[in-house]
């Protein structure tokens, strides 16, 4: 399937629109229903807020994959903001150092079938999530 | 991208599109509040049929928008969640406690027509 790769640039709120529209499109033309396109859009959406929310700025980026015998959707969040001290404590519910909800990252980790998450501190935080479609 | 707030007798309906930013959000809740208070509103309607994702922001904000109305002596009901977007919004982990919801506008009006005894 001939389903490239999207960048969406992350400087504001109105970028996290535009990123989960793109991943909506994408998962859609992969074949995706439409309830699992909903819930890669609404990660994404989480992922692109924690961008504008911690790291001020940086990159969505979407991509159709092929594993063994599936397809799916690879959405990488990057940033290079002041990355995460305690990903374990990240990825734990109730936990925020924004005053937001603090919901993000394991509620991605439950819309999604793959999730991976590298930071340094100082350095930035690289998110990459992979669903299949079933 | 404004968001139409509709005067229905003793009610308010707002309407939200499918691509509202934080900023449009922040902005319709500042909006709401104040149309209730000049109005005297005694409850909204917030109709989120057109919404296919609610991140925690967004549910954040209806919260905070029913809370705010309920200091003013007013009740919100939601209206129009649609499944997908209950699905990932329950996997995401996000509730709604403490906040009135119904099917859609109909019921919704329904629910508060009959709350306040109101017969059209």
């Amino acid at each position: 399937m001939a389903v490239g790769e999207i960048r969406v640039a992350i400087n504001s709120d109105q970028d996290i629109v535009v990123a989960r529209q793109k991943g909506r499109v994408m998962a859609s033309e992969l074949g995706f229903s439409s309830g699992d396109a909903t819930l890669i859009a609404t990660a994404i959406s989480e992922l692109a807020r924690n961008i504008v929310s911690y790291a001020r700025k940086g990159e969505i980026k979407l991509k159709g994959i092929h594993g063994s015998s599936q397809i799916g959707i690879l959405v990488v969040a990057s940033d290079a903001g002041p990355g995460i001290v305690d990903i374990r404590q990240a990825l734990r519910d109730g936990f925020s150092t924004s005053g937001s909800l603090g919901l993000g990252l394991p509620g991605v980790r439950r819309l999604m079938d793959d999730f991976e998450i590298s930071s340094q501190p100082g350095k930035g935080t690289i998110v990459a999530v992979k669903k299949w479609r079933q | 991208m404004e968001v139409p707030i509709l005067k229905q007798g003793a009610f308010l309906i707002a309407t939200f599109q499918a691509a509202l930013s934080d900023a449009d959000l922040n902005q319709l809740r500042m909006g709401l509040v104040q149309q209730v208070v000049k109005f005297r509103s005694r409850a909204v309607i917030v109709d989120v049929t057109a919404m296919d994702v609610m991140d925690s922001f967004a549910s954040r904000t209806l919260r905070e928008i029913a809370h705010m109305i309920r200091l003013r002596g007013a009740e919100t009901v939601i209206v129009g969640i649609q499944p997908e977007v209950a699905f990932a919004m329950v996997q995401l982990g996000l509730t709604l406690e403490g906040v009135a919801t119904a099917l859609d506008l109909e019921e919704g009006l329904a629910y508060l027509n009959e709350k306040f005894k109101i017969t059209n």
